[in-house]
């Protein structure tokens, strides 16, 4: 064994982007479900689940019950660190930089500087270089997707609608993001100055973008996925993942249900796979129109 | 930073000739970075292809199981047929490698599984999932691989395995913290940490010689 030879200082480097990215990166082609008890989660995990989103609400509920939606209670976060073995992430409030600390102090694996929360500051994010702990954040749309990794995001995920059971916004913001992508790979050197201002985003990241013709980061879908063919949509349309949110414990029989989303996930091509799984699923969750909610109520809109 | 997703540099890539020259390699892509796999591999001479299903893992020479999350891989592995096939492949001898959650598929037991989790098994020991901690400990350190030439490869270590015991068919290629983090028996080759996240192909193209080595 040669491993401890003096020419290759072993000295560990925690926290770097490429451990942080390189996090994200394992958990492609999988569903990242979210549970409100370490019970939720091990079904989760015996479903096939690459993470859990430990919460103290599913969207859903946050929707119905109002009022101010925190980070959940430490307890809640341990007892979901005990029961399972894949990696744990959990919600801050955008901008509210003591609950990423808290977060970062549980032990989480991932923190989700969420929308869905209600946002304890409404100029700025999370500066998540300062964390050990990557950050996946939502985005609406490139500008957005870019100002979050400017920010030290590891992760990207479209928003969507939280809560809703309808994936008409996922599918809109997966398509505006991977649209301006495709844009951006048409420019020539010369524009993208005008399309960094445009984007509001760093030119060294508009630049790489339209170099590699996809984020420098990992981009999963949430936010309104509800069934298999839902998360094989978004996987089609350019998702590599999926976050399900109420979709699964809003349903009438969640172990299926979440068993299934994971095979349409890895299927998302092979429509024979995705309808074989698709049976006997029971009820899926109720969902509700977007035409019916009002502005204030939309969660996509939180963020800057 | 380096990554992986930019493909091979012109001139890297084999050259097109025969099956001798770029063996047909697949990467498991039931779930994981198998795209950093597919490109590390056809940087190092090999013409990689995902394999999901019995019939294309018929029609490869050697296999990649790609980091992810292994109980993920071993319930989809086990729910789509693959679990058996995988083991005869191996058994009979088709090279295999394993970069982390692959390690830990490959290893003949696990010392914490979930239940449920099953591997592939095919090489003689016994591995702690998450041995080196949750994602806050995942690190990068420089590792000596035996058998890897030009000095040591970035280790990227990601919620990372080791091997907490070996038996005596294998062979320790690197340790860390006193541990080993890459090992072979055979034609089957494992480390506990990420070599495709990091641009240098020297382990996948050990892994393609291996490949080319077994006819």
């Amino acid at each position: 064994m040669s491993a401890t030879s003096p020419s290759t200082p072993q000295t560990p480097a925690t926290g770097t982007a490429r451990v942080k990215r390189g996090m994200a990166e394992q958990l492609k082609g999988g569903v990242i479900m979210d549970v409100v008890t370490p019970e939720q989660a091990k079904i989760a995990e015996d479903a096939g689940a690459v993470a859990v989103m430990a919460l103290e609400r599913v969207p859903a509920d946050i929707r119905k019950d109002g009022g101010v939606a925190r980070m959940s209670d430490p307890d809640m976060i341990d007892g979901i660190i005990q029961a399972v073995s894949i990696p744990v992430m959990a919600k801050s409030r955008i901008g509210h930089l003591v609950e990423a600390q808290v977060l970062q102090a549980l032990g989480v694996d991932y923190i989700d500087e969420s929308e869905v929360l209600t946002p304890a500051d409404e100029v700025n994010h999370t500066d998540k270089w300062a964390f050990t702990t990557p950050f996946v954040c939502g985005a609406t749309n490139l500008g957005e997707a870019l100002r979050r990794i400017a920010e030290g995001a590891a992760m990207i995920r479209s928003k969507g609608e939280a809560g809703t059971g309808n994936v008409v916004e996922a599918v809109r913001h997966l398509r505006q993001i991977r649209g301006e992508i495709a844009r951006l790979r048409g420019l020539d050197n010369n524009e993208l100055y005008a399309a960094a201002k445009e984007l509001r985003a760093p030119y060294e990241l508009v630049r790489e973008v339209a170099e590699l013709g996809k984020l420098p980061v990992v981009l999963f879908s949430a936010g309104g996925v509800a069934t298999p063919a839902d998360a094989a949509l978004m996987r089609q349309l350019g998702a590599e993942g999926v976050f399900v949110g109420s979709g699964i414990f809003k349903s009438g029989d969640p172990a299926r249900r979440a068993a299934a989303i994971v095979k349409a996930t890895t299927f998302y091509d092979d429509p024979k796979t995705v309808a074989d799984v698709s049976r006997g699923l029971g009820e899926a969750m109720v969902g509700i129109n977007l035409d019916t909610l009002a502005d204030a109520e939309r969660y996509a809109s939180r963020g800057w | 930073m380096t990554t992986a997703a930019t493909g091979p540099a012109p001139g890297t890539a084999a050259p097109a000739a025969g099956p001798a020259a770029a063996p047909r390699v697949g990467v498991l892509a039931l779930q994981g970075d198998v795209r950093e796999h597919l490109t590390a591999l056809a940087a190092a001479g090999a013409q990689a292809v995902p394999v999901r299903r019995p019939e294309e893992l018929a029609a490869v020479r050697g296999l990649v199981i790609p980091g992810g999350e292994s109980t993920t891989i071993s319930k989809l592995a086990h729910a789509f047929g693959l679990l058996e096939p995988l083991r005869e492949r191996v058994r009979a001898g088709m090279p295999a490698y394993g970069s982390c959650a692959g390690m830990i598929m490959l290893a003949d037991k696990i010392l914490d599984p979930r239940s449920g989790q099953e591997t592939v098994g095919g090489i003689d020991m016994l591995v702690r999932r998450n041995a080196f901690g949750r994602q806050n400990e995942s690190f990068e350190a420089a590792v000596e691989v035996a058998g890897v030439a030009g000095g040591p490869v970035e280790g990227v270590f990601i919620r990372a395995p080791w091997v907490e015991s070996l038996g005596a068919a294998a062979e320790a290629l690197a340790e860390y913290d006193g541990h080993p983090v890459a090992v072979r028996q055979g034609n089957l080759l494992a480390t506990a940490f990420h070599p495709e996240l990091t641009g240098d192909h020297r382990v996948h193209a050990l892994f393609t010689e291996m490949v080319r080595a077994a006819g």
